[in-house]
């Protein structure tokens, strides 16, 4: 048997600039097999623009992804949807295709990669809609659906080809108690039942706290913190206490970069 | 000065190359769309195709009408008013029929490939597409490039055998002219090689308002703003685009 890492993806000093904004600078990060991993951190960090990178839905201006040891900027377009294969991504609007139905949107992968009868698909996809809660909801349309009800079904649509990797960008947003519950046990049992890896961005750090095994902290480009949730909650270092805590005082500012405020409004910023 | 108009002329020659290389990838897509995805295509040609039929039924016979009625004014002063059927066909199959469809084509159906697109990319499913590993040029793009070449010709067609039902409705009934001499005289100046020019054109047409129309959609800025932008470039784009087509293939022709 061959000794395989325990490292699903590998980040290494990785850059990446929107414009002349620079979102990382020198990042590296390690997402393991089996376990689920948050990525936090401030609004406007990149957190969302990580993700895209780790599926080369964009490229680095600098730095090395490797997803199982493979570089994926060395991949080519069969290679590359062959890897995507191997994903599940849930979308922080939930992406779902406005012209098919909620039972159409999560068949949608299995009548595009596999040929499965007619009369297995409706099972697989009622079991998956089942398990989000809305097995009743096959036949409606997706503007017809609620924000946490389009999510939902777009979390179905994720997992119903059975990936090894499922990625979350904001799952818990616009969710209410009860949905939330059930999805972080989900996330939870998902991973666990189905040996999958998991990766997770999001702000809501009690949620989080729950489900996850591992949690990132980015800001300023590069890895704050890391840990599991319990090390984070009780970390020192000042920019983790603000963020797992919520307070308004720290090392991040909750101004975005601007002039001075008496000066602006008097006008004389612009002399 | 020289720098922004070098800038412009950079930018223009750019795109225009960028546009060449996105309608040969469509290009090398269309085999496989045409085999695997051919339900896709029909959708397609029925979207662009029979909901466009209201508006180019009735703009067909109200044209149609007014060339019966201009032709029968004009003609009538050499006393030639029985060659208003030859005059309204040559119009209609050679110019009028192709262009002013591939107008009406880009407003009505160019418009909504634009915002159609533009929109499943702001709201990310053209990426939820990459990250399911499906090919959102070949899912998307291909069957509606494919589904607008296919029901332009066809509009056009339509729009001719309107407008000469229009034409024949005024001319004959209201103002008199022999219904012999309408059909007859129409049958002898149209020869096969105006009725190709109107298909040549029609195809050609076709191909640049839904290359145009997909093209700016699937570029368009993902916001509400960039959307419109793209939809209003489209029907701009198209106008020029087919006007300068009309003409040159009318040069050639002639």
């Amino acid at each position: 048997m061959n000794a395989v890492s325990d490292n699903l993806i590998e980040i290494h000093d990785l850059d990446y600039s929107f414009g002349p904004r620079k979102i990382f600078n020198g990042l590296n990060l390690t997402i393991e097999q089996g376990q689920v991993t948050a990525i936090m951190g401030p609004s406007g960090t990149g957190k969302t623009t990580l993700l895209r990178l780790i599926t080369r839905q964009i490229v680095p201006d600098h730095g090395v992804i490797l997803v199982d040891g493979v570089d994926i900027a060395t991949l080519n377009q069969t290679q590359l949807y062959d890897l995507r294969k191997r994903f599940g991504m849930l979308f922080q609007n939930g992406a779902l295709l406005t012209d098919l139905s909620v039972f159409e949107n999560v068949a949608f992968p299995l009548r595009e990669h596999t040929r499965l009868t007619n009369r297995l698909i409706r099972h697989v996809v009622l079991t998956k809609l089942h398990a989000v809660g809305l097995r009743g909801a096959a036949d409606m349309m997706p503007q017809q659906l609620s924000g946490g009800m389009a999510r939902r079904v777009a979390l179905a649509r994720a997992m119903v080809m059975d990936p090894d990797i499922l990625i979350y960008d904001e799952p818990f947003v616009g969710l209410d108690p009860i949905s939330m519950g059930v999805i972080v046990r989900l996330v939870r049992k998902m991973n666990d039942a189905l040996g999958i890896s998991s990766i997770i961005v999001s702000h809501d750090v009690q949620e989080i706290s729950t489900v996850a095994d591992c949690s990132y902290l980015i800001s300023k480009g590069k890895v704050a913190a890391s840990g599991s949730p319990d090390e984070l909650n009780n970390a020192s270092s000042e920019l983790v206490r603000q963020f797992m805590h919520g307070m308004a005082d720290g090392p991040v500012a909750f101004h975005y970069d601007a002039p001075d405020y008496a000066e602006q409004l008097l006008g004389r910023d612009t002399e | 000065m020289f720098r922004d108009l070098y800038y412009t002329v950079f930018e223009f020659v750019r795109t225009f190359g960028a546009l060449q290389l996105f309608f040969l990838r469509l290009l090398m897509h269309t085999p496989t769309v045409l085999s695997r995805r051919f339900g896709l295509v029909i959708g397609q040609v029925y979207n662009a195709g029979a909901l466009s039929l209201v508006i180019i039924v009735i703009c067909g016979f109200f044209v149609g009408a007014v060339l019966g009625l201009q032709g029968f004014s004009n003609l009538s002063r050499f006393n030639a008013e029985d060659s208003v059927g030859a005059v309204a066909a040559l119009a209609l199959v050679k110019e009028l029929g192709p262009v002013i469809t591939a107008l009406l084509f880009a407003g009505r159906a160019g418009t909504a490939l634009s915002s159609e697109i533009g929109l499943m990319k702001a709201t990310d499913q053209l990426s939820a597409m990459e990250m399911m590993a499906v090919n959102p040029i070949r899912r998307v793009v291909v069957p509606r490039f494919l589904g607008g070449v296919v029901a332009m010709p066809l509009l056009a067609a339509v729009f001719s055998m309107v407008g000469l039902l229009g034409a024949h409705l005024v001319c004959v009934p209201l103002l008199g002219v022999d219904v012999g001499s309408f059909w007859q005289q129409m049958q002898q100046s149209v020869e096969v090689a105006d009725i190709n020019e109107g298909i040549i054109k029609s195809i050609a047409f076709g191909i640049a308002a839904s290359l145009l129309a997909v093209w700016e959609g699937y570029n368009a800025i993902p916001t509400a703003e960039g959307v419109g932008r793209a939809t209003t470039r489209t029907v701009v784009l198209t106008a020029i685009v087919v006007l300068i087509f009309d003409f040159m293939i009318t040069a050639v022709a002639i």
